[in-house]
């Protein structure tokens, strides 16, 4: 086994009593599930859910000039940010190509937290400790902390009775004490509803997901934040964004700033790559009958396969496979019928609507 | 885990129920645990001709797929719908209202070669052992 080879995360211990299921993921044991995919899937839909992401890279740069720095390894212009905003971006290479995608949060004036991806963990503090400056200082704090996220309609007011107090409007980040320790709320989420990600010392994490799941809060685990994040749409990166895929093609051209002068790895393979439109596009195909599409299974329209998914697997909310995939701009459009390969046996599917997901707001019904 | 004692299994999880030369299969506790929620079944249709050990289909949870073996050789008879249209069945019932498919057994001394009960319980307590070093 190759297991001991493996990170573990800080509350492991207690993801097992509350009956999680490990698996490898990007070297890390992580909790696939607890009491199920589907259940955990829908109580993040209907109520509320907890994840251990500590597996994500959690990098704070600060100083004087941290702002300009960490611009220079990003695709967006974080200076811009003001004090309690948070915006997601992307770190390219020289062509443009999608190195990790992330979250960049400035807590203070001279303080950014930036969130990567475990598996590009290490490659993003290389190519922020490149970009510093002397006054600039960063701090990778994965192993000092944890890291939760807290979603579903619900996760706002448990959140609230927890901390006695109002928690961050969307895309707005906070540091409050809590139990002695800071805990850093943020309204930002990777499930398609409304939620906080939290960062707290490995102790007061510990008891935060307690009181969390005293609260009701159900222990969530892989399998549905992939099922989750698939309904809203939200890439993967490895799957649905890498170095052969542009940010417009992807429907993430909202990451990239162009037009403040700024000089960041990329920009002009990115400024080049912008002034034409995609000739395809991440498309949502949702499947007509049974059979799961997958990852890396073809799609065929008139007998030619035009694609692979990029992603693909079964929406608990809708009852049937889902999927996405680059598709020339002329069958991305919605309504085109294709075909997927699943394993030798053809499934008809259709474009639909990007995202297949998207949660109420508030006053809606 | 439960594991009746009246039924035959193989190593890839399946269980047989023979009465006389009819064969009723489905999968066993253990494997639609191990598979989590399944979403998705693909069986054999009735006229099929199966040999033993010959994939007759594929079931699909939520996390993977996987094939399914025919533990015995025969002729499929009936497949069950009603756990083709709502697939948890398997989970919820696996013994039960969620059994697979039933065969005319070509051969019922191919019987002898499956797995008792009690081998069974040995051999998943043993792949669980694994699981959890």
């Amino acid at each position: 086994m190759s297991g001991d080879t493996l990170r573990q995360l800080p509350l492991a211990e207690r993801h097992r009593e509350l009956g999680a299921r490990f698996a490898p993921f990007a070297g890390w044991a992580m909790p696939v599930q607890y009491s199920g995919i589907v259940k955990e899937h829908h109580a993040v839909r209907e109520r509320a859910g907890v994840f251990d992401v500590s597996h994500m890279g959690r990098l704070f740069v600060s100083g004087a000039q941290a702002g300009r720095a960490l611009r220079r390894a990003v695709t967006y212009n974080v200076e811009a940010l003001e004090e309690g905003e948070a915006h997601y971006a992307l770190m390219c290479n020289e062509d443009g190509g999608i190195l990790d995608d992330l979250f960049v949060y400035r807590l203070a004036s001279e303080r950014y937290l930036v969130v990567n991806n475990a598996a590009n963990a290490s490659l993003g503090r290389e190519r922020i400790a490149s970009v510093l400056e002397p006054g600039v200082e960063l701090e990778d704090r994965q192993e000092s902390t944890v890291m939760l996220a807290l979603q579903g309609p619900q996760a706002i007011a448990i959140l609230s009775r927890v901390i006695d107090g109002e928690p961050p409007a969307r895309r707005r980040c906070v540091e409050v004490d809590w139990l002695d320790s800071t805990l850093f709320i943020c309204r930002t989420g990777y499930t398609g509803e409304d939620g906080v990600e939290l960062v707290a010392p490995v102790e007061a994490g510990g008891a935060l997901l307690e009181r969390l799941v005293a609260e009701g809060v159900v222990p969530c685990g892989l399998g549905a934040r992939d099922t989750l994040r698939l309904e809203a749409a939200l890439p993967l990166y490895g799957n649905d964004i890498d170095t052969d895929t542009s940010p417009w093609e992807a429907g993430l051209g909202f990451a990239v700033s162009l037009d403040d002068g700024a000089e960041f790895a990329g920009r002009a393979a990115l400024a080049t790559v912008h002034e034409s439109p995609p000739e395809r596009k991440l498309a949502c195909l949702q499947a007509q009958g049974r059979g799961i599409m997958r990852a890396g299974c073809s799609i065929l329209h008139g007998g030619r396969t035009v694609a692979s998914m990029s992603s693909g697997g079964f929406s608990p909310t809708l009852g049937v496979s889902i999927g996405m995939a680059y598709l020339p701009v002329e069958l991305a459009q919605k309504g085109t019928e294709l075909e997927v390969d699943v394993r030798g046996k053809p499934l008809a599917v259709a474009v639909v609507p990007r995202p297949f997901y998207r949660r109420k707001r508030a006053g809606q019904t | 885990m439960n594991t009746p004692t009246d039924l035959s299994f193989s190593k890839e999880h399946e269980w047989v129920r023979a009465e006389g030369d009819i064969a009723t299969i489905g999968v066993t506790d253990y494997a639609q645990d191990q598979l989590g929620d399944i979403v998705y079944l693909d069986l054999p249709s009735p006229g099929d001709s199966l040999s033993q050990g010959a994939k007759m289909g594929e079931i699909e949870s939520v996390k993977a797929v996987s094939d399914l073996y025919a533990p015995a050789g025969g002729e499929v008879l009936e497949m069950n719908q009603a756990a083709i249209d709502a697939p948890e069945l398997v989970n919820e019932e696996p013994y039960g209202r969620g059994w697979l498919v039933k065969l005319r057994l070509s051969d019922p001394a191919q019987m002898d070669s499956l797995l008792s009960a009690e081998a069974y319980d040995e051999l998943i307590t043993r792949e669980m052992e694994e699981n959890t070093d």
